[in-house]
């Protein structure tokens, strides 16, 4: 017993339920079998916690008093039901008499419990948008009025989203499990773009008027130090050295009203040491496994821009060579014109103007406005004020987010009038 | 859990394929359901007739109606089925991918509901 609890349980009892409900309801899932009879026993749990601790005290293990409670609260619940259904009295005797008690399974299999989680929310059978809504609410713990925000929809749009995938999860019999070995990295791939699209959701909202929406970045960073803790898979931890790294610039990224600034016009005072540091440790965990893969390669370009005291003193050279074996590891168009915009810091921007016509001849990223912005960029440094123009209004034509919008008008403002 | 695989194909492209090809694809095919039904996850497989011999039944306002060909035109066909028996959607999942024809084509791995447990009441 605590005494701590008398003294103020109420504000205890909610750290605790911001330090433990996603543990206690990753549990309570496998125990019962049912997302939505987990969500209900969870607050079943607390509100009995609160009704009791100030009164008794805390238990020793909170959590697993938590776990045996819900448990019990969700069997009671059951049998009331089974007035109406049948099947519900069943599933209750059989919950009753079947599972051992959890609050005596060991650590390992609790700690599992949040793996299982993770992979279920990020299960292939579910569509992206199910994975990302799934794992934002049920591994973070965010509301849908959350969730929602952070990616510009309407809460019933995201509500109607879980619902049916919690449907499929229980129709299709996608199971409360961690992949075997054999599975594992190409299930952890997709864990990992879903961290991702959560980070670059907070860090790059596609449009909308924020540079950054911090509290999704920071959820991504949360759920990256997680999955890098549960399962430290050299991608896992590249994935969360990049997100340290890319993080570390927030400050910085911004004027105060909110407009953008490029990463060579940044004030590097304002960077977060502490977080390249970290990232950068990180990294060295990825690299010295031996198998980089694209997450480690793109932390391991952030990190050459993290460590130039100043925007000249950038290795280029390095960048440069890391992108060949970024577009040799994850071909894709974007990749090549970043490869390019480098070539161009490295070799003048005639060379990088070179390699993003040819890729814009190949016809993959007409669509894209940082393919126009880059080009309209090498093009000023060229001294071609005319053409320079014509590719800033190609970007800005196809660019929705408002920073990033006012950003290219100030450039072609700078251009003047032919 | 039952999971019903269908395999889709493009007929097209599979009338073209020389015969010592077929072959090979129906001696795997066996060989593959051999192994399944070795495991204990086969509970029944068949290829299918050629798309034109569908033929697609609806009843609307009690008249029973038959169409030719299949419900739905899309570049793949229907070209059989798998029943299987799997623990999880996860095991299903493995199981359409070892299927040669998911290489050919797409599996679709849906699965079975029982009708009895559907029922409300006894």
């Amino acid at each position: 017993m605590s005494q701590g609890a008398a003294a103020e349980p109420r504000a205890r009892i909610e750290r605790l339920y911001r330090s433990e409900s996603r543990r206690v309801l990753a549990t309570l899932i496998r125990v019962l079998g049912d997302f939505d009879l987990a969500e209900e026993a969870l607050q079943d749990a607390f509100t009995a916690a609160l009704a009791q601790w100030p009164r008794d005290g805390l238990p020793a293990n909170p959590r697993a008093w938590l776990v045996s409670t819900g448990r019990f609260k969700a069997i009671d619940r059951l049998r009331r039901r089974a007035r109406f259904d049948a099947a519900l009295g069943e599933l209750a005797a059989r919950l009753d008499d079947q599972a051992p008690d959890p609050a005596g399974q060991d650590d390992q299999l609790l700690e599992d419990d949040r793996l299982r989680l993770i992979f279920t929310c990020c299960h292939p059978a579910l569509s992206p948008d199910a994975q990302v809504a799934m794992t934002l609410r049920e591994v973070c713990g965010l509301t849908t009025e959350e969730v929602a925000h952070g990616f510009l929809t309407g809460p019933p749009t995201v509500a109607q989203r879980i619902v049916r995938a919690k449907a499929k999860i229980r129709a299709a019999g996608i199971p409360y499990a961690v992949p075997p070995p054999a599975e594992l990295a190409d299930r952890l791939e997709i864990v990992l773009q879903v961290v991702y699209l959560v980070f670059t959701q907070g860090y790059g909202p596609a449009s909308g008027d924020a540079v950054v929406r911090p509290d999704l970045a920071d959820e991504a960073i949360r759920l990256g130090r997680l999955v890098a803790e549960l399962l430290p898979e050299p991608e896992a931890l590249g994935l969360l050295a990049l997100l340290l790294l890319q993080d570390s610039r927030r400050a910085a990224r911004a004027t105060a009203e909110g407009e953008l600034i490029l990463l060579a016009d940044q004030d590097r005072s304002r960077w977060d040491r502490a977080r390249i540091a970290e990232g950068a440790a990180l990294l060295r965990r990825a690299i010295s496994s031996g198998e980089v893969g694209p997450y480690t390669l793109q932390a391991a370009i952030a990190a050459a821009h993290a460590e130039a005291p100043t925007a000249q003193a950038t290795d280029w050279d390095r960048i440069v060579g890391l992108y060949d074996l970024l577009v040799r590891a994850d071909p894709s168009p974007v990749v090549e014109l970043n490869r390019a915009v480098a070539v161009a810091m490295r070799d003048g921007p005639a060379a990088g103007l070179a390699l993003i016509d040819a890729l814009l001849a190949a016809g993959q990223l007409g669509g894209y406005h940082l393919a126009h912005a880059a080009r309209a960029d090498l093009l000023r440094r060229l001294g071609r004020p005319d053409d320079a123009r014509a590719a800033y209004t190609r970007a800005l034509g196809l660019t929705r987010q408002g920073p990033e919008r006012r950003f290219l008008e100030r450039r072609l403002r700078e251009l003047g009038r032919g | 859990m039952r999971y019903l695989c269908l395999v889709y194909a493009d007929e097209a492209t599979l009338n073209a394929l020389p015969q010592p090809e077929v072959d090979a694809l129906i001696d795997e095919t066996l060989a593959t359901n051999q192994a399944l039904a070795e495991s204990g996850q086969l509970v029944l497989a068949e290829a299918l007739e050629q798309v034109e011999a569908a033929t697609t039944v609806r009843v609307r306002n009690r008249r029973l109606s038959a169409t030719d060909g299949p419900f739905a035109e899309t570049r793949e066909q229907l070209g059989g089925f798998v029943l299987i028996e799997a623990r999880d959607l996860n095991e299903a999942i493995q199981i359409a991918g070892r299927l040669p024809s998911a290489r050919l084509g797409s599996v679709e791995v849906r699965p079975v509901i029982d009708l009895q447990r559907e029922r409300s009441g006894p």
